[in-house]
């Protein structure tokens, strides 16, 4: 049993989201804590031979008027495998849990967090300290935040089934994040907000799971060999956003960001999103979605001959590509006035179509199947592409 | 040429400070009730936001950079 690694690297991205979430995702305004608030998250992630369904717990409640507390237990059910993994007759069925907690305190026009997240998985540890500062100024237009964090993570690899683990260390990575977010109030209808920030790597970087491939005269055409990726790292990342009030009580908001690192990547993403309320008891959003990267600069489809390079990378990660989400979002207010210590509660659904199109990944596993003879030779095989299907359901009170 | 530039940065920093003592909001605070509704948060629910960024970072080859930028409404 063996499972994708880019699920090995969903610790530390998803740590990092998470705080990226918690750091610089809170509306609210730095002088004063949110309302005192639970949540039960579920989510399904289904598309690319992936089977993921998350099931998180949160709390934030406010220990005085200055002091904040947020706790979430996260459990990510992961069966299935990707493309890349398929193609080296590998399957998976694997969890990941997470912990994180974080204490916020509010001292005039600044607020401080702190928190620690743990996720741990059979063969992916990783442990990430973070902690932010947000100062408001100018009479509270301006709002400058500033982030730091650092992740430690243990790379394993398991080579037994699902069953029978049998997992081998391979080595630690280290990660460092550094956030810089300006939010500014423009007009009485205009807001905007950017985000720089800095991550840098160093370790085993690899994905274990995954194998290069390169011209040989096997059957197939072709042979797989280990994947060797650089051990260091480092992305820049800039994205901005404007968000205007529309004339009839609705929000518009445009992002684009801007990403580059020194694998050779660069990305553009561009997303527009529309809010709607209706009555007061419903509030609907829709999104359209645009990413597109060009390929790390030591990745290919498949390699002349083995060992054709230093680094050589066949992650379908690393690859040109392009995709394009469509998404929905309704809430509810369903306790609109409360109910006993609750001052309002709400249920969510949303659901997102994300279509995946490779441009220099091509799918071998169809290909395997006919060997010798089939219906494409090495490096001729069709590119890569997929749907997926996203669905959210939560419900969140407010006490 | 030295003291000049040490005069001009002076003079530019007691002027910056002056201006921040005495700044004057252009967006008042009671004018502030449209970007304090809750269809101009950034992100409503940010365990729904850092999913999907989650999602994002672990089928792409970019990361970071998303986020509203903290704070910001100013609304109270």
């Amino acid at each position: 049993m063996l499972r994708p690694a880019v699920l090995s690297r969903l610790a530390t991205l998803g740590t990092l989201a998470a705080f990226a979430g918690l750091i610089a995702g809170r509306p609210a305004a730095a002088d004063v804590l949110p309302d005192n608030r639970a949540d039960l998250f579920y989510s399904k992630y289904s598309g690319g031979g992936m089977d993921i369904s998350t099931y998180t717990a949160s709390a934030h409640v406010n220990a005085t008027e200055n002091i904040g507390l947020d706790y979430s237990y996260l459990v990510d059910k992961v069966s299935g495998a990707s493309v890349d993994v398929l193609s080296n007759a590998s399957v998976i069925k694997d969890e990941r849990k997470q912990n994180s907690i974080s204490v916020t305190w509010i001292h005039d026009k600044t607020t401080y967090t702190l928190g620690y997240s743990n996720s741990r998985e059979r063969d992916y540890i990783s442990n990430t300290p973070h902690f932010s500062l947000s100062q408001d100024m100018f009479g509270d237009l301006t709002t400058i935040t500033l982030g730091f964090s650092r992740s430690r993570d243990e790379v394993g690899e398991n080579d037994g089934t699902a069953n029978n683990p049998n997992v081998v260390w391979l080595g630690h990575a280290e990660s460092r994040t550094y956030d810089l977010g300006i939010s500014q109030i423009l007009t009485r209808n205009l807001i905007s907000g950017i985000t720089f920030d800095v991550v840098t790597d160093d370790g085993f970087l690899a994905n274990p799971y995954r194998s290069v491939r390169y011209y040989s005269s096997s059957a197939l055409g072709y042979s797989l060999g280990s994947q060797v990726y650089p051990d260091t790292r480092t992305s820049t990342a800039i994205e901005g956003r404007l968000k205007y009030y529309l004339p009839y009580r609705a929000a518009i908001t445009g992002v684009y960001r801007y990403y580059r690192d020194t694998w050779g990547i660069i990305g553009d993403t561009v997303e527009i999103d529309y809010t709607h309320p209706v009555r007061n008891k419903w509030i609907f959003e829709g999104r359209v979605r645009y990413y597109k990267q060009s390929h790390a600069n030591f990745y290919a489809d498949i390699f002349p001959y083995a060992d054709a390079q230093n680094f050589e990378g066949r992650d379908k990660d690393l690859a040109a590509s392009e995709n394009i989400t469509i998404g929905a979002k309704a809430t509810y207010a369903w306790l609109p006035d409360g109910w006993k210590v609750f001052k309002r509660s709400t249920v969510t659904a949303d659901i997102s179509q994300v279509r995946f199109k490779y441009l220099d990944f091509r799918d071998i596993k169809d290909y395997n199947d006919t060997p010798a003879g089939g219906d494409y030779a090495a490096g001729a095989e069709p590119l890569y592409h997929f749907n997926a299907m996203i669905y959210q359901l939560y419900l969140s009170a407010f006490f | 040429m030295t003291r000049k530039l040490r005069n001009a940065t002076l003079a530019s920093g007691v002027l910056l400070l002056s201006a921040c003592s005495s700044f004057q909001p252009w967006v008042k605070p009671y004018e502030r009730d449209r970007l304090a509704d809750p269809v101009m948060a950034w992100d409503r629910d940010a365990l729904s936001a850092a999913f999907l960024d989650h999602v994002y970072e672990s089928r792409e080859g970019s990361r970071g950079g998303t986020g509203a930028a903290g704070g910001g409404c100013g609304c109270n």
